[in-house]
């Protein structure tokens, strides 16, 4: 599964490591909730680079002091009814000001690319390698934002009102 | 009436762009079924029993006639000539084709119409009082707030998946026409003290298997304030409402579960963060809203229309229907005429293309190019000159769309049941055409008075059967139709939800079954004022049960 | 209005039914490997065989995307004619029981 950085294939050199799994040597590492509880205080002082997966139901509140230690927040979708996740991503950037690398992984089809870029998603597990042309073009493809969001859209609300607007219409 | 500007119009055309791109793609097999399903819903393309049914929204059920003549004009090009006007304000073509739904959305676009939301567990098309801007007893237009949450709620990216579908209505009147109290969210326009426009808030309310009445979680709110409230509702329940079963993900179990109280205090906790974000509503924005729903220019008319009342005395059918469809406007010298689409014999709710093209006519002539479509499944024109109506009436009477049944035990709300729904347990329609063969003498009618009849053909409930005042359900009993009655169901002000009364009844002594309580209510009310609803109330379920189970 | 059920013919027979992708019509294979609008000309096989036609006919058509969920039901033949067994499916069969003319 390729992976995609604001719609371009990376290269992924993030390791996702099993709860059971050993962990490898001096590599980025992604782990569970439940793995960086308990193995904190090692992990911090093994490894440069740690990710965190989140699955549907953990909250952000859950990792909101931990984030200084986050360089990648992967966030879980069990499939593409399971929307928990949007507003996961909102409250890690939104409220708990995260800036580090946001993955959507999981079951992820091209039509939700819009609703994760606007919810602050830089970076999907993809399909397939057409996918990153899907994401350039299906970000912008409606390109009117009704409500404010994570990304740098403004509302229409806003918008309208701006002299510039005025001047345009 | 609202009115497109560009971000609107590049919205909306954008979307049936990326539908019809979807749609080719599903033709073409780039797409699997499991994988373009939710796409077709989000578009209100559903696969019916029949054929594909396209859903389409009417924002709190306010058209314009260049828009029903659109409606008009998708039923005889794309369907089979006819259009159902739903119980959520909206419309549904039972006949149309895959191929064909790319150009019913690109037609639609071109006279500010879409179907985006209007299926898929998201934010469904804001309802609001049929009768707003022209009710006597309003404090403001409601479709002004319906209007911005609309806007607000269209291609959320964080609501697109909600645990289930979601719908929020609004009422600007005390006398609630939009039945907020059995929606997820139901505002309700109050002023303060200072005399600022604010909002009650409630919650939890729904239809369906499990029907709740809505609770109340904020007496007042700002309403600079309403969106980011929504937002904090709904970012509470899309995080904490329930995934594992279909039956149990709606809000209100939600808010049943942990307590209305605890629900409120999560709500506000969330509120505080975001409370003055950018969803803070902009006093510019919401002044540019509102002078869409400027009052329409009216003459200035006497209270009473010297002319109108002649005629009421000389004609009585015009005077029965005068007298059922038509209520007070806020305007002296103007009514509210509700066009019944429950003729006998017709499906309620149904409307051919040429009622329709007749209809946006008479709202061109009579009503300022102004049509409404009610929760009861009928259109309205809501500002008619009085001394209008007799030409109005006689006028409607060409099209089969005089009958003045307005309110009226033959005004029966149904869903489409088995006849069309694929989730169906039984029909609706015949049910309703045969208490309707029933109730056929107008005087009768007219004498029995009030009286809400509402038909589901299964438990989700569609043709709000809980908040009738006789509600019925279909429901399978090994391969057969039978119907479960309720009484005492009521979607206004004083909400209530429907008791089972007894046993369920096949399908040829449901319409015997409520000519049996209309005799019980008429033997029993108090007054010939006192309606079936009150009288129910007064008396009790025994009465009604003991005659209607004596024979059986 | 009550479903009176037709008496069971002695052998229950099947055929394979589903909506056709391009326009949501009901359909239903017949003989010669075709899917047709009318029950009169469905293939009628022995429910014991019924789910081998399915996972063979029925899955072709759709991973071809001629049409959606097709599945099996019950009919019955008496005087003739092909009537299905269920009453929802005869609805789908026959269409609305009310009137649609406009
Ligand atoms: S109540 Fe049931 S039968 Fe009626 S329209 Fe809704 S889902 Fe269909």
């Amino acid at each position: 599964m390729p992976l995609l950085r604001n719609g371009h294939i990376a290269l992924d050199q993030w390791v996702a490591v099993g709860d059971d799994e050993a962990l490898p040597e001096d590599a980025p590492i992604i782990v569970s909730l439940a793995r960086w509880r308990a193995e904190r205080g090692s992990l911090v002082d093994e490894y440069r680079q740690i990710g965190i997966r989140l699955k549907g139901g953990d909250n952000a509140e859950e990792i909101a002091n931990d984030l200084p230690y986050f360089d990648l927040v992967a966030i879980e979708f069990a499939s593409i009814a399971d929307g928990r996740g949007y507003s996961t991503a909102r409250l890690l950037r939104d409220r708990y000001g995260y800036s580090g690398e946001l993955r959507a992984v999981g079951h992820i089809i091209r039509d939700i690319f819009p609703f994760l870029h606007r919810c602050g998603f830089d970076a999907v597990e993809a399909r397939n390698d057409r996918d990153a042309k899907a994401w350039r073009e299906s970000v912008g493809a409606i390109n009117v934002a009704y409500q404010p969001a994570t990304d740098n859209r403004l509302p229409t609300t806003v918008l309208r009102h701006l002299p510039l607007a005025a001047a345009a219409e | 009436m609202y009115q497109y500007d560009t971000y609107d119009k590049t919205l909306v055309d954008q979307r049936a762009r990326q539908y019809r791109d979807q749609a080719e793609r599903r033709v073409e097999g780039d797409l699997t079924e499991d994988e373009f399903r939710p796409l077709r819903l989000m578009n209100g393309l559903y696969q019916e029993l029949h054929s594909y049914m396209m859903r389409i929204n009417i924002p709190y059920g306010t058209l314009s006639s260049a828009q029903l003549r659109k409606l008009a004009h998708v039923a005889r090009t794309y369907d089979r000539g006819y259009g159902h006007f739903t119980t959520r304000q909206n419309i549904q073509f039972n006949w149309v084709t895959l191929e064909q739904s790319p150009d019913i959305l690109a037609e639609l676009a071109g006279v500010e119409m879409h179907a985006i939301q209007s299926s898929g567990n998201c934010i469904r098309n804001v309802t609001a009082d049929a009768f707003a801007g022209a009710a006597a007893d309003e404090i403001e237009d409601s479709r002004i707030w319906a209007e911005i949450i609309r806007q607000w709620s269209t291609l959320h990216p964080e609501f697109a998946f909600l645990p289930r579908k979601f719908k929020i209505a609004v009422t600007g009147s005390p006398n609630d026409r939009a039945a907020i109290r059995v929606h997820d969210i139901g505002v309700a326009l109050h002023l303060n003290a200072e005399g600022e426009t604010g909002f009650e808030v409630v919650v939890g309310g729904g239809q369906g298997r499990t029907p709740m009445i809505a609770k109340t979680i904020r007496e007042f709110l700002p309403a600079r304030h309403l969106l980011s409230y929504l937002e904090a509702i709904l970012r509470v329940y899309n995080q904490f409402g329930r995934r594992d079963n279909k039956y149990k993900a709606r809000i209100k179990i939600l808010v049943h579960e942990i307590g209305a109280q605890p629900f409120a205090e999560a709500v506000e906790k969330e509120w505080e963060q975001i409370k003055d974000s950018a969803l803070l509503l902009p006093e510019d924005e919401v002044a540019r809203i509102t002078s869409f729903f400027a009052p329409p220019q009216l003459e200035k008319l006497g209270p009473t229309a010297p002319a109108f009342d002649a005629k009421r005395l000389t004609d009585r059918a015009f005077a029965a229907w005068a007298k059922a469809n038509v209520v007070a406007h806020k305007a002296p010298g103007y009514g509210i005429v509700t066009i019944s689409l429950k003729a006998p014999e017709r499906a309620p709710g149904d409307a051919t293309h040429t009622q329709m093209d007749a209809i946006a006519d008479l709202a061109d002539h009579f009503s300022q190019g102004e049509i409404r479509v009610t929760h009861e499944q009928n259109l309205v024109l809501p500002h008619v000159k009085l001394t209008h109506l007799f030409g109005l009436w006689q006028a409607l009477a060409h099209h089969e769309l005089a009958t003045a049944n307005a309110g009226l035990a033959t005004d029966i709300v149904s869903c489409p049941g088995l006849d069309f729904c694929s989730l169906a347990s039984a029909r609706s329609i015949p049910v309703a055409q045969r208490i309707g063969r029933q109730l056929s003498d107008i005087e009768r009618l007219h004498d029995i008075g009030e009286l809400r009849i509402k038909i589901s053909g299964c438990v989700n409930a569609c043709g709000h059967h809980h908040v009738g005042h006789i509600g019925i359900l279909g429901v399978e009993k090994k391969g057969e139709e039978f119907y479960q009655i309720t009484l005492g169901g009521d979607p206004g002000t004083d909400a209530a939800i429907g008791n089972i009364i007894g046993p369920a009844f096949a399908g040829d002594r449901v319409a015997g079954a409520v000519e049996n309580l209309i005799d019980t209510y008429l033997a029993q009310r108090s007054t010939n004022a006192e309606r079936f609803i009150d009288t129910y109330r007064r008396i009790g379920a025994q009465p009604f049960k003991e005659n209607l189970y004596a024979t059986a | 209005m009550a479903t009176a059920k037709q008496p069971m013919t002695t052998d229950t027979l099947q055929a394979l039914t589903a909506n056709r992708l391009i326009d949501g019509l009901v359909v239903y294979l017949t003989e010669t490997g075709e899917w047709s609008t009318r029950v009169d000309d469905a293939a009628l096989v022995p429910a014991e065989t019924g789910e081998i036609v399915l996972a063979a006919t029925g899955e072709q058509a759709v991973s071809t995307n001629h049409v959606v969920a097709p599945y099996l039901i019950d009919v019955e033949t008496g005087g003739g004619e092909v009537n299905p067994t269920r009453f929802r499916e005869r609805i789908r069969a026959f269409g609305p029981t009310v009137n649609t003319s406009v």
